[in-house]
C-alpha cells in the first residue's frame, strides 16, 4: 500500500517526463534503443537464472560427493 | 568462477550480438529490409542445434566403444537440447517467412527437411523410452542416433541443395554469404554463432549434471 501511494505521488513527475521533448539517446532513431534494452534485460535475466541453477546444482553435487566419502 | 569463463563469454557474445545486431549497418535489400538482422538470431539457432546433435552422435559412438553409461546420458540429453534449438529455429524461421515469403509455412524442401529431422529425433526419444533395460536402451539409441544424425544432414544440407528452394543458400538460391553478408555483418554473425553454441553447451552441461545426480539418488 505504501509503495502504491509512493507511485501515486510520483505519477505527475513521470507523466511530465513523458511530455517533455528531451533529445536523449534513448529517444533518438525511432527509439530502437529501448527495444535493445528490453531484449538485453530479458536475455541477461535468463542468463542470471541459468547461473543460479548452475550454482545450486554445484552445491548439491558437492553435498552429494561429501556424503559418498 | 575459474571454470565458468566460457559461460560468461557466451553471455557477453550474445549480448554483443543483440546490441550490434540491431544497431549495426546492414545492406538495404528488397523484400528483406531490416529482417536481414534475423540472420544473427535465426541462423545461429541451427548452428547451435548442429553442434549439439554432433555432441549427441559422438557420445553415442563413445558409448558403443566401451559401454560406459555416462556417455549415454550425454548423448540422450544432447538430443533433447538439440531439439529445443531446432524447434526455436523452426518457429523463428516461420515468423521470418511470414513477412518475407508471405506465409507461415511454405512447402519447401528446406523447411520440410528441418521439420522432418526434428521428427526423426522425436522418434529417437520415443525409441529410448520404450526400452526398459538401460544398457539395451543405450545401445539401441546409440545406433539409431547414427541413423538420425545422417538423415538430418541429408534432410537439411543435401536435399534442399538438389532441388529448387526459397531458402537462401539452397538449390539455385545464393546464400547470404555470396552477396549480402558484408564484413560488417560478419563481425556480428560469427561471434553470435560462437555465443549461442556455448550457451547451448551450457544448458547441456546443466542437464547432464542434473541427470547424473538424479540417477545416483535412485
Amino acid at each position: 500500500m505504501k509503495r502504491f501511494l509512493l507511485l501515486l505521488l510520483l505519477l505527475p513527475f513521470v507523466a511530465q517526463a513523458q511530455e517533455s521533448e528531451m533529445a536523449s539517446q534513448m529517444r533518438s532513431d525511432g527509439k530502437i534503443y529501448v527495444v535493445i534494452g528490453v531484449l538485453l534485460l530479458i536475455f541477461l535475466g535468463l542468463s542470471l537464472y541459468l547461473f543460479s541453477i548452475d550454482r545450486k546444482l554445484r552445491k548439491i553435487e558437492q553435498a552429494h560427493n561429501a556424503d559418498l566419502r | 568462477m575459474k571454470n565458468n569463463w566460457w559461460k560468461i563469454l557466451s553471455v557477453l557474445l550474445i549480448s554483443y550480438s543483440i546490441v550490434m545486431g540491431l544497431l549495426g549497418p546492414v545492406p538495404a535489400l528488397p523484400i528483406l529490409y531490416e529482417t536481414i538482422r534475423n540472420l544473427y538470431f535465426h541462423v545461429t539457432m541451427w548452428f547451435a542445434m548442429l553442434t549439439i546433435f554432433t555432441v549427441s552422435l559422438i557420445s553415442g559412438l563413445r558409448y558403443l566403444n566401451g559401454f560406459n553409461l555416462k556417455h549415454d546420458i550425454v548423448s540422450s540429453e544432447a538430443a533433447k537440447v538439440g531439439m529445443l534449438f531446432g524447434c526455436l529455429g523452426l518457429v523463428t524461421g516461420s515468423l521470418w517467412a511470414r513477412f518475407t515469403w508471405g506465409a507461415w509455412w511454405v512447402n519447401d524442401t528446406k523447411l520440410n527437411g528441418a521439420a522432418g529431422s526434428i521428427l526423426v529425433y522425436l522418434a529417437y526419444l520415443v525409441l529410448r523410452n520404450s526400452v526398459e533395460d538401460e544398457h539395451k536402451r543405450a545401445r539401441i539409441s546409440a545406433v539409431y542416433n547414427i541413423f538420425a544424425y545422417f538423415l538430418m544432414l541429408v534432410f537439411i544440407m543435401i536435399l534442399p541443395r538438389m532441388t529448387d528452394s526459397l531458402h537462401p543458400g539452397n538449390g539455385g538460391n545464393p546464400g547470404f554469404s555470396k552477396y549480402d553478408l558484408d564484413n560488417n555483418m560478419r563481425l556480428v554473425f560469427y561471434p553470435a554463432i560462437v555465443g549461442w553454441i556455448l550457451f547451448a553447451v551450457w544448458i547441456l552441461n546443466i542437464r547432464v549434471r542434473l541427470h547424473k545426480l538424479l540417477s545416483q539418488n535412485q
